[in-house]
């Protein structure tokens, strides 16, 4: 049941969307994600979702896939779009009843918050989607090392990252077992209300608690015997290099900002 | 005379108790032992005898209280080899689950070179060398939660062979395993030690696997009962059955028939000797 979370979920391919350095897709990720909110017409954002359609048209990840990373938002999208509708007064009224007054300004306020977070969550999808986690936190250790300067521990936070990605699995097959025990024992896991429901995850998150700390302790361990000791004078197995096909990807993409801008800049806002 | 790998000398052990508690008894009493280069070395002991805190003690994870432990010479109690000890000497734990710090083989099995500050094409090569080493190779992009136990403690191995230690510490690894893991890692680690020359520390309490060993060790009690060949140490089957532990089931299987009057050979350690001594005294009649 717990199995299809999506957190950090990868689907192995070749793609050269799956190829590109994950340094510099999680780079163009944020600057995309950025780029989305100065979006101020509608040429710019069918360039924008222009730009993220051929991303995963290349990528081969079925829009299936996609759609699914969509739906927790849904109520989010719906809910935004109805505010947006019912308190902007910008632009000719279309409709006025009793106090509810929809204006053309709110649908199209409504209309680019509603593209703009989908384009944002498919955005990150597909970062996901196409980098695996180990190189995922690899990449973020490396972007953020600079950061040493201010006293921030990068490589202690890429670590704890690398080392709960790697333990989720675990965990989620630790909770399964301690189910089995506890409904074994009588436990009534799927009936009552929410709050019965809640009280019977007790005694299923205190073992789990318990043997987390266990596991953690001897992992402590097993790294200090391989010779751990943190950040200092580590080396990796990945050499991350910069090849062809990156300055490619940031040519095209800088193409697209440049495009985008320009249509910001010559055609009027809309919003 | 070749010199000692590994010297434990008179070396005592205490758990820190928790404050206001009474102190913990003794984990490790005054145990003496020393081992050379290339043995394969089994530990039996039933739990609590103090078996896997050797472990601890032979890389410098724990400092003894009182006594020294020397690896190649160097005394783990010294902060400075520290770094040096555990490049040496390799340790591997239970739970296959609780050593593996990556999502992928072959980047678990890195971990260990990457921590030593390795370039990365040599990290490369070793990692594929330890995995070939450990018969892992074509697992190397595997997710580790995807394989099996064997496999998994396996994988552990490999990590620590990745760091070319010349010897390499096993606490109980078959202890969580099926009869099948079981098979595998063992084998796995006598192919470590006969044709790679690593030197052997496998704590278990399979006495089948101790017979196969070129030495074996008994703990009792935090102390060391026992020190000598597995013909030697399972011939003493009283003293073993008195703390807890049994003799391999060939030998029980084959002391028995004696007892009943049936003339098998002395010393029958395992299932190929036992069938070979049947055989034996069948083709004599």
């Amino acid at each position: 049941m717990i199995k299809d979370i999506t957190i950090g979920q990868y689907f192995p391919g070749t793609s050269p969307i799956h190829k590109l350095d994950p340094r510099l897709k999680l780079i163009l990720t944020f600057a995309y994600i950025l780029t989305v909110f100065f979006c101020k017409n509608f040429v710019s954002l069918a360039i924008i979702s222009a730009v993220l359609l051929v991303t995963v048209l290349i990528s081969k990840i079925s829009a299936k896939m996609l759609l699914k990373s969509l739906k927790p938002i849904i109520v989010i999208v719906i809910l935004t779009s109805l505010l947006q509708i019912l308190y902007t007064d910008d632009g000719t009224v279309l409709l006025e009843w009793w106090k509810i007054k929809i204006t053309s300004g709110g649908l199209y306020m409504a209309f680019f918050t509603t593209v703009r977070i989908i384009l944002l969550v498919a955005a990150s999808s597909m970062l996901t989607y196409t980098t695996s986690p180990t190189l995922l936190t690899d990449a973020i250790e490396r972007i953020f090392s600079p950061l040493k300067v201010l006293k921030i521990n990068v490589h202690s936070i890429a670590m704890m990252m690398t080392i709960a990605l790697r333990f989720i699995p675990t965990l989620i097959d630790e909770v399964d077992k301690i189910m089995a025990a506890q409904k074994a024992r009588g436990a009534e896991l799927d009936t009552g209300n929410i709050l019965e429901r809640g009280k019977a995850m007790v005694p299923i998150f205190v073992p789990l608690f318990i043997n987390s700390f266990t596991r953690a302790y001897d992992l402590a361990f097993a790294m200090e015997c391989r010779c751990y000791r943190g950040g200092e004078g580590r080396t990796s197995l990945r050499v991350m290099k910069l090849r062809a096909r990156d300055y490619i990807t940031t040519g095209i993409f800088a193409l697209c900002l440049v495009a985008i801008i320009l249509a910001n800049h010559f055609l009027p806002a809309v919003i | 005379m070749e010199q000692n790998f590994l010297e434990f000398d008179h070396v005592s052990y205490r758990y820190e108790s928790e404050e206001g508690e009474p102190q913990l008894p003794l984990a490790v009493n005054d145990v003496s032992l020393s081992v050379k280069k290339g043995e394969f070395i089994a530990v039996l002991g039933h739990n609590g005898s103090g078996k896997s805190t050797l472990a601890k003690l032979s890389n410098s994870v724990f400092l003894p209280e009182s006594g020294k432990i020397y690896v190649n010479g160097m005394d783990t109690s010294d902060e400075n080899y520290a770094y040096d000890i555990r490049k040496t000497v390799g340790v591997v734990f239970q739970n296959p689950d609780n050593q593996i710090v990556a999502s992928i083989v072959e980047e678990d099995v890195a971990f260990g070179p990457e921590n030593l500050g390795v370039p990365a094409k040599e990290i490369r090569e070793r990692v594929d060398y330890a995995l070939k080493a450990c018969g892992m190779y074509e697992y190397r992009k595997r997710e580790p939660h995807k394989l099996s136990g064997g496999q998994k403690q396996r994988v552990a191995i490999a990590g620590i062979i990745a760091m070319l230690p010349e010897c390499i510490v096993l606490d109980e690894p078959t202890a969580m395993l099926d009869p099948k893991g079981r098979k595998e890692v063992f084998e796995t680690v006598q192919h470590l030690n006969q044709e790679l020359g690593m030197t052997v520390l496998f704590i278990t309490h399979f006495m089948e696997e101790a017979a196969k060993a070129d030495r074996v060790l008994v703990m009792d009690g935090g102390k060391l009962l026992l020190d000598g060949t597995p013909r030697e140490v399972f011939a003493q089957d009283k003293l073993l059955k008195s703390v807890g532990l049994d003799v391999p089931r060939a030998a029980e299987l084959a002391r028995g028939l004696k007892k009943k009057g049936i003339p098998l050979k002395e010393d029958i350690l395992n299932a190929e000797e036992f069938a070979d001594a049947v055989l034996e005294l069948l083709g004599e009649k």
